[in-house]
């Protein structure tokens, strides 16, 4: 690993943090609790495609253990790192078949993000019901995951050219 | 990156979302085409089922747990939490319940209030 390499991976885990910092402090008014837009994922999403999947691994775990022990705390930890790996395991597999683009792997991502965190739920509560969430979960996270996948492709085609 | 490939793509994008999108707006329908309204509601703490309260009947009831508390008030056949120890206050903002299989949950203090018909007995947890 070169000093360019640690400086990016760096970078963009500083980029992921602040995304979640903005993401808490804009919570969406809604009757429905833990609805989030995901916007590290854009940073997540550019990562995977620029960098690769090692790369998106590490800095999205990075981020989650950061975020995690300076904004939350135990329980939280684990919501987010379901949701996390779970995410970003489905969006570095869809991107492997090549059918989709990136908006289309990371409508898949959100709705897996909030599938992690709803089955932590049922385990931690030990309780099925709050599996009738899952319905409304998928759409926001379907809506959610359109304006990560937007926000990210226009990323990372402005990357393009500007060949960084 | 061609412009057929990148059609092919935003396609295959399209049908994936429009899919997920119905399948769930037919899984909401079907939700509530079948939620009844429930009889009792059922305190569950930390996976155990610790008390049952009427709807039919207006009480509060103070429940506690890991050192937290929520405040579950039943009022007109409904059921909510009027307050909560907790920081965030997500139950206490959540909507009024009175419809079999719905919840009110308390994921800092491990407590969940959840709807259940009068009719049956069943406890599958």
């Amino acid at each position: 690993m070169n000093t360019k390499k640690i400086t990016m991976y760096g970078l963009f885990t500083a980029l992921a943090m602040i995304m979640s910092l903005i993401e808490v402090l804009m919570p969406i008014p809604l009757p429905v609790p833990g609805i989030k837009v995901g916007f590290p994922n854009i940073i997540i999403l550019f990562v995977l495609y620029r960098f690769g999947a090692k790369t998106a691994i590490a800095v999205s775990l990075v981020r989650v253990l950061l975020v995690s022990l300076l904004f939350g705390n135990f329980l939280g930890l684990a919501y987010s790192l379901a949701g996390a790996v779970l995410s970003l395991v489905v969006m570095i597999l869809l991107k492997k078949t090549d059918l989709f683009s990136t908006l289309g792997v990371s409508v898949v991502g959100g709705i897996a993000h909030n599938a992690g965190q709803i089955t932590v739920a049922c385990i931690l509560m030990s309780t099925s019901e709050i599996s009738y969430y899952m319905p409304v979960l998928i759409i926001t996270g379907t809506v959610a995951g359109i304006v990560v996948g937007i926000a990210s492709h226009l990323l990372i085609k402005k990357a393009e050219k500007i060949g960084f | 990156m061609s412009d057929a490939k990148n059609r092919h793509y935003l396609r295959n994008d399209i049908i994936l979302i429009t899919s997920v999108i119905v399948l769930c707006i037919v899984a909401i329908f079907f939700f509530n085409a079948t939620k009844k309204e429930g009889g009792r509601a059922v305190v569950v703490i930390n996976g155990k089922e610790t008390a049952s309260y009427p709807l039919n009947i207006n009480t509060e009831v103070r429940l506690e747990n890991n050192g937290g508390y929520n405040i579950l008030v039943i009022e007109d056949g409904f059921a909510f939490i009027k307050e909560a120890s907790c920081p965030d206050k997500i139950c206490v903002n959540n909507t009024k319940k009175k419809y079999n299989g719905e919840t009110l949950v308390c994921l800092p203090n491990k407590i969940t209030v959840k709807i259940v018909s009068d009719e049956t007995s069943e406890t599958d947890f």
